[in-house]
């Protein structure tokens, strides 16, 4: 046989291929409109969001603690990172609450293989969070380079310390403020609750291979 | 059904050409078996006012499912469009219809309610055979906690998959003891058939009831 | 495996079954009920008609999402069938010199058996989620599409840890977890590649969403230097807004939780300044058979599903016959409509039958597939298939003769009155043996309806 070209057709011209004759589709072709997006955002009172938070949290097993401003943090936490091996974010806030002169936080990581290792060693976690969901008790984290991914995972406490201000009503209002959250981060994190499990008889188990013991600190004033 | 239909001053005429819906066909992947009961369904009952259906699965299947089986013949479909609104389940027609919720029955003892999936789901049958129920002097309903479970009947299905389907049936069978009624009601006879079926196997003192047969004791 | 009769004859499994989906039916009508979440019917007409949009438009779509992955410096891999994307991971590995992968839960991937086939490569590949990681040690596929381990007890999982990990029999289950956390940590820092399924592709963002409770699918997407995405091209929706639609009905469907603990909202490799991360980030997107489900405008539904497992949970049938009774990964109501579709009506013809079409599955799906409607579909397909080859005849017989008999008034008659007299000898014969192996017959009335009324009339 002369001159008769293989002609390859790749999997994925295959597959687009298949999916046009199926639908009775041409190459190119702009779909119909879709409806506006529906977001319900309530039109609750703002200042409603903390106590909503802080019920939604504790519901999931989340302990919540209320400090009136940043000098309150501290001495809110000092029992709880006494004599423990700490791991804090980047995230500025931490700093001006004064949580990364305690000399058992390590924190100030650049490098990935050091972060992994101090994370798999610690015993607490500590991140802020760009965003706090009023209705469902939700962290939203935005990998950054000051806030990095383990740090609320590895260990097995995780506490995340959040000015007040970031308090949404919903998951709805996030996306109403973020529509496009790629255009900000590789990874958008919502944690709700402590890693749990219920995969023997249905069965709840907290702290599976993520935190199974959370706390949010919630600042008023910032 | 008759008793109480003659009883609040309907006319009631039974046209001995009748027969079935087409239903268990239909359900088997029959689909032009079905058409042909069907085609017969709308032909005896033509004339008809009002089908006042003695059962939900049936009704269903004449009000919805004759659309599917007719699409692409015009004719029939549209002979199958004039008829749904005059096919009427026998509780609701009670209710919507006759605006009867009272219709001076009496039975003594206690009974509780099977929503048949077809009435519940199909055609959103809940509280109205219920209503009537409420009506019926010297009797108490007592609901089960499976109300909604499927009995396990389900046609073809029953003797396709008889463990299966005897084992959804004594599943229900365990929440209707709970009650503590002596009589299980319905408004589709094929639940209660197979109900019926395994509590008799079962040896158990319930029977089973078409609600018709409830509201026409006195 | 235990066949349909021993699975309903085993009141151990039987008991294993009822309990747990009835912990998952109870937790989900907590969660949707009108006083709680008075938007949740709206929710689902607007998933159904996003899903219907998208998948009327799938390709357009998808060439957008591969853009977007694209941009934020990602890779896509379109793939048709599993060997394709073996081939590409396998090929991936080798550059990279990898040798273990550590995976959370995925259907896609389960229904590719890409354990089995990398490991015929001496390539590990772990499963991390807590049920599937127990499955894998005990040799068995999932038996439901959320909790994967529900058939087994404390006691089997005990059995199956000293078994495969020769530890000291532990029953309980706080303990038992920690077993696995602590193996399963190991992994996770060693790894070199991390797999995740998506339960959502957003096109507009070129995002994979992967929604868990254990913290799994975090780790295997953040802590490897590699991610790999599996995830079929039918997980598409157009936009992140839409998830505001789809992940408030996602969780409630499945467990109840307004939100999963966890929900990853993954777009490419880490950037710039990130201290961790992926430095490399694949998707690959899986036909597999997927294509073959879009002609068809009804049954294409079943293409909408986002896999919650409602409508398992909710099925009486499933709840009897368990997840292993079904041919295919892919078990209940959704498998049933599925499985037929994906590998041909005449492989299970039974499977579309195996249904008392009661509808709970239509009611609990958040994304309103009508199962119902696409089994009865499905159930004339197969009868027509069996005529094309010649099978089925006596079935076919016998509903020919229904529907003359049902056209024929005066037969039917007739023949009723005949069976009435040969009611006492006919529990021996054909179907109604099979009735009687469960339930007593009716009595059959002394006279029928037909003749009482024609009594009744001339008087």
């Amino acid at each position: 046989m002369v001159g008769r070209e293989v002609q390859q057709v790749t999997p994925r011209e295959a597959i687009l291929g298949k999916i046009r004759t199926e639908l009775g589709r041409a190459a190119g072709q702009h779909p119909a409109p879709l409806a506006a997006p529906a977001l319900r955002i309530p039109l609750s009172d703002r200042n409603l969001y903390k106590d909503l938070f802080v019920q939604s949290f504790e519901k999931l097993g989340g302990k919540a603690i209320i400090a009136r401003n940043t000098s309150y943090v501290l001495p809110a936490l000092s029992t709880l990172l006494e004599g423990k091996r700490v791991v804090a974010s980047n995230a500025p806030f931490l700093r001006s609450c004064g949580i990364t002169d305690l000399p058992q936080v390590q924190s100030g990581f650049t490098d990935r293989e050091l972060l992994r290792e101090a994370c798999a060693a610690a015993d607490i976690g500590i991140t802020s969070a760009d965003y706090a969901l009023a209705a469902t008790g939700t962290f939203v984290m935005l990998a950054s380079p000051r806030e990095a991914r383990l740090i609320s995972l590895l260990p097995p406490t995780h506490i995340a310390v959040i000015p007040r201000s970031r308090m949404l009503a919903s998951l709805d209002e996030l996306l109403s403020i973020l529509p496009k959250p790629a255009e900000q981060t590789s990874s958008m994190v919502l944690i709700t609750g402590p890693s749990r499990t219920a995969d023997i008889e249905q069965i709840l188990v907290r702290g599976v291979h993520g935190p199974g013991e959370i706390h949010a600190v919630i600042v008023e004033e910032s | 059904m008759t008793e109480v239909l003659e009883r609040l001053g309907y006319q009631v005429d039974f046209p001995a050409a009748q027969t079935c819906c087409g239903q268990p066909a239909f359900n088997s992947g029959y689909t032009g078996d079905a058409r042909r009961v069907a085609r017969h369904f709308l032909d005896v009952f033509n004339t008809a006012d009002y089908v006042v259906v003695p059962s939900g699965s049936c009704t269903s299947m004449i009000t919805h499912h004759y659309e599917d089986i007719f699409q692409g013949d015009a004719k029939m479909l549209e002979s199958a469009h004039r008829m749904a609104p005059r096919v009427w389940e026998f509780s609701r027609f009670l209710l919507e219809v006759a605006k009867a919720e009272d219709v001076g029955a009496r039975f003594d003892g206690i009974v509780t309610y099977h929503d048949s999936c077809h009435a519940l789901r199909e055609l959103r049958i809940k509280q109205g055979p219920r209503r009537l129920l409420a009506k019926v002097q010297g009797l108490t309903l007592n609901e089960m906690e499976a109300a909604e479970e499927c009995c396990g009947f389900g046609g073809t299905f029953s003797i396709k998959f008889p463990e299966v389907s005897g084992g959804m049936a004594r599943t229900k069978i365990d929440s209707i003891v709970k009650t503590k009624a002596g009589t299980v009601v319905s408004i589709d006879s094929s639940c209660l058939m197979q109900l019926q079926g395994v509590i008799d196997r079962s040896g158990l003192p319930i029977r089973t009831m078409h609600l018709a047969e409830i509201l026409a004791s006195k | 495996m235990a066949t349909i009769k021993e699975t309903v004859a085993d009141p151990r499994l039987q008991l294993a079954i009822y309990s747990a989906t009835q912990r998952l039916i109870d937790h989900r009508a907590g969660a949707v009920g009108f006083k709680v979440f008075p938007e949740y019917q709206d929710l689902r007409t607007l998933a159904h008609d996003i899903k219907k949009h998208t998948i009327e438009h799938l390709d357009y779509y998808l060439e957008q999402l591969e853009a977007n992955v694209v941009a934020h410096g990602g890779q896509v891999i379109f793939c048709e069938d599993a060997e394709q994307v073996t081939d590409f991971v396998l090929n991936l590995a080798k550059q990279r010199n990898a040798r273990l992968i550590v995976k959370s839960k995925s259907m896609t991937t389960e229904e590719i058996h890409f354990n089995e086939r990398l490991e015929h490569h001496q390539l590990e590949a772990v499963e991390t989620d807590l049920g599937e990681y127990i499955l894998q040690l005990a040799h068995q596929r999932p038996y439901h599409i959320v909790a994967p381990a529900l058939h087994l007890t404390r006691y089997d999982v005990a059995d199956i840890f000293t078994k495969s990990l020769g530890v000291k029999k532990e029953v309980v289950i706080e303990e038992q977890t920690k077993i696995a956390r602590s193996v399963l940590r190991d992994k996770f820092l060693q790894a070199d590649i991390g797999v995740t399924g998506a339960n959502f592709l957003v096109a507009d963002s070129g995002a994979v969403v992967v929604v868990e409770n254990e913290g799994n699918a975090r780790l295997s997407s953040s802590a490897p230097k590699i991610h790999i995405a599996v995830a079929g091209i039918e997980k598409l929706i157009p936009r992140a807004q839409d998830l505001a639609v789809f992940l408030n009905l996602l969780g409630r469907s499945a467990t109840g939780q307004p939100l999963t603990v966890y929900t990853s909202f993954l777009s490419g490799p880490r950037r710039e300044g990130e201290v961790d991360g992926p430095d490399e980030f694949y998707l690959i997107l899986l036909d597999n058979g997927r294509t073959k489900l879009l002609a068809d405008p009804d049954k294409r539904q079943s293409l909408y599903c986002i896999r919650c497992g409602a409508c398992l949970n909710h099925c009486p049938v499933y709840r009897k016959i368990g997840g292993h009774n079904y041919p295919w990964v892919y078990s209940g109501p959704i498998g049933a409509i599925i499985t037929p579709q994906f590998h041909g009506v005449s492989k299970d013809p039974w499977l579309p039958f195996a249904s008392s079409l009661c509808g709970a599955c239509a009611e609990v799906c958040p994304v309103k597939i009508e199962i119902p409607k696409l089994l009865l579909k499905l159930r004339a397909e197969v009868v027509e298939a069996k005529q094309r080859e010649g099978a089925g005849g006596l079935e076919r017989l016998a509903f020919r003769m229904f529907s003359w008999m049902m056209t024929h008034p005066r037969v039917y008659l007739m023949l009723a009155c005949i069976g009435s007299a040969l009611a006492p000898i006919t529990p021996k014969i054909g179907p109604l043996r099979k009735w009687t192996s469960q339930r007593s017959l009716p009595p059959l009335a002394s006279t029928s309806f037909h003749k009482w009324w024609a009594e009744r009339s001339s008087k």
